[in-house]
């Protein structure tokens, strides 16, 4: 047999190995989620970063090296969003009859994410380009990172941040709705999309797909809004 | 399946060149989605053709979040100096965001009288 040191460096080089640890570790935490009954604590995307970290450490790969093969995956977040037109398509008679409420909900939606993460991480001292890196969290990372970028935070942190409340939203959003008693899979999925873009969208399709719809929806008018209401809201409340 | 990806890639290619070319502060891959979509009321066929496989990626809309996930932990030191303060601000937001916006939503539908009974969550949904 040759020496598995060989193999091992011939496998750290490609991407076949850390695209198929992808791969794996989401349909692990997809297995976890259906076994617990679709708890929404168990979201497949925190426990498949939290096998992929664990593995990166135990094996010493860097982040850069994982990209590589990972990166196939990383790819499909654009055609997955353009991909977001047929519910839309599909929802629209429902969709126009709810135009006012969702232009309501939208507005507060977003601010109060922005105007919120301000104030309270301003409360706690935080100032200058980290409070600049946390405006646009809600937004889609693409555009959270070009909004940050324009009003002085820190690109890297942004994508950071903006991960976190996505997963963060997607895990609370189905306790904290229950609890409020809101059943209108419309309001769950649009404030969802608005709060915590893709990942919340992703959860909201899990549940429901009208509320999936919404939540695509969501987030697509929140990257517009929260362009504007950024750097406005930073130069109010950004101490 | 593969004429399905080739009409998504498409969408997402006119839309990064439109988002470029004029400008927009919305991403390529958003001005495709409305592209599609607009695509889709001019042409039903367009919609019934990208159904299937569409829809399948769809249920895994999740995955494609890993590897930018994973990137947190590579980025970990960002986030220790202000972990504490950072940790707050998104729960208390993402938290007050999405009760403000679900609760606006649904007050707003009840006095403009577009409630949707058919978009009800019942009793056993998750």
């Amino acid at each position: 047999m040759r020496d598995p040191l060989l193999i091992w460096s011939y496998l750290a080089q490609g991407p076949l190995l850390w695209l198929t640890a992808t791969l794996v570790a989401y349909l692990a935490g997809d297995a976890c989620f259906r076994t617990t009954g679709r708890q929404s604590w168990a979201n497949p995307v925190l426990i498949a970063v939290i096998l992929l970290a664990l593995l990166l450490w135990l094996t010493g790969t860097d982040y850069a090296t994982y990209f590589e093969g990972a990166q196939f995956v990383h790819f499909m977040l654009g055609p997955a969003t353009v991909a977001l037109a047929l519910p839309l398509y599909d929802n629209l008679p429902r969709v126009r009859k709810a135009a006012l409420p969702m232009l309501a909900a939208l507005i507060a939606g977003s601010v109060t994410a922005v105007v919120s993460a301000l104030l309270i991480a301003r409360a706690f001292g935080i100032s200058g380009p980290v409070l600049a890196s946390l405006a646009p969290k809600s937004t889609t990372a693409p555009v959270a990172i070009g909004i940050a970028e324009r009003i002085g935070g820190q690109p890297t942190l942004t994508a950071a941040l903006v991960l976190l409340t996505g997963i963060f939203g997607a895990i609370i959003v189905t306790p904290l709705l229950n609890a409020l008693n809101i059943r209108d899979w419309r309001a769950r999925g649009f404030s969802v999309g608005v709060a915590a873009h893709g990942i919340g969208t992703a959860r909201a399709f899990q549940v429901n797909e009208t509320a999936g719809a919404f939540s695509g929806i969501g987030m697509g008018l929140n990257a517009v809004l929260t362009a504007i209401i950024a750097p406005l809201a930073l130069r109010l409340f950004g101490g | 399946m593969i004429s399905t990806l080739a009409i998504i890639l498409s969408f997402q290619l006119i839309g990064e060149i439109a988002s470029r070319a004029l400008a927009l502060p919305l991403p390529g891959p958003v001005v495709g989605l409305i592209l599609l979509v607009l695509t889709c009321i001019l042409r039903p066929s367009v919609a019934a053709h990208i159904r299937g496989t569409t829809l399948g990626l769809l249920q895994h809309l999740s995955l494609f979040f890993v590897p930018a996930g994973v990137g947190i932990v590579a980025h970990g030191d960002l986030l220790r100096e202000d972990g504490m303060a950072l940790a707050l601000a998104l729960i208390g937001s993402t938290v007050l965001a999405i009760a403000v916006g679900a609760w606006v939503f649904a007050a707003v539908a009840r006095w403009t009288g577009s409630t949707d009974p058919e978009a009800q969550k019942g009793p056993n949904d998750a």
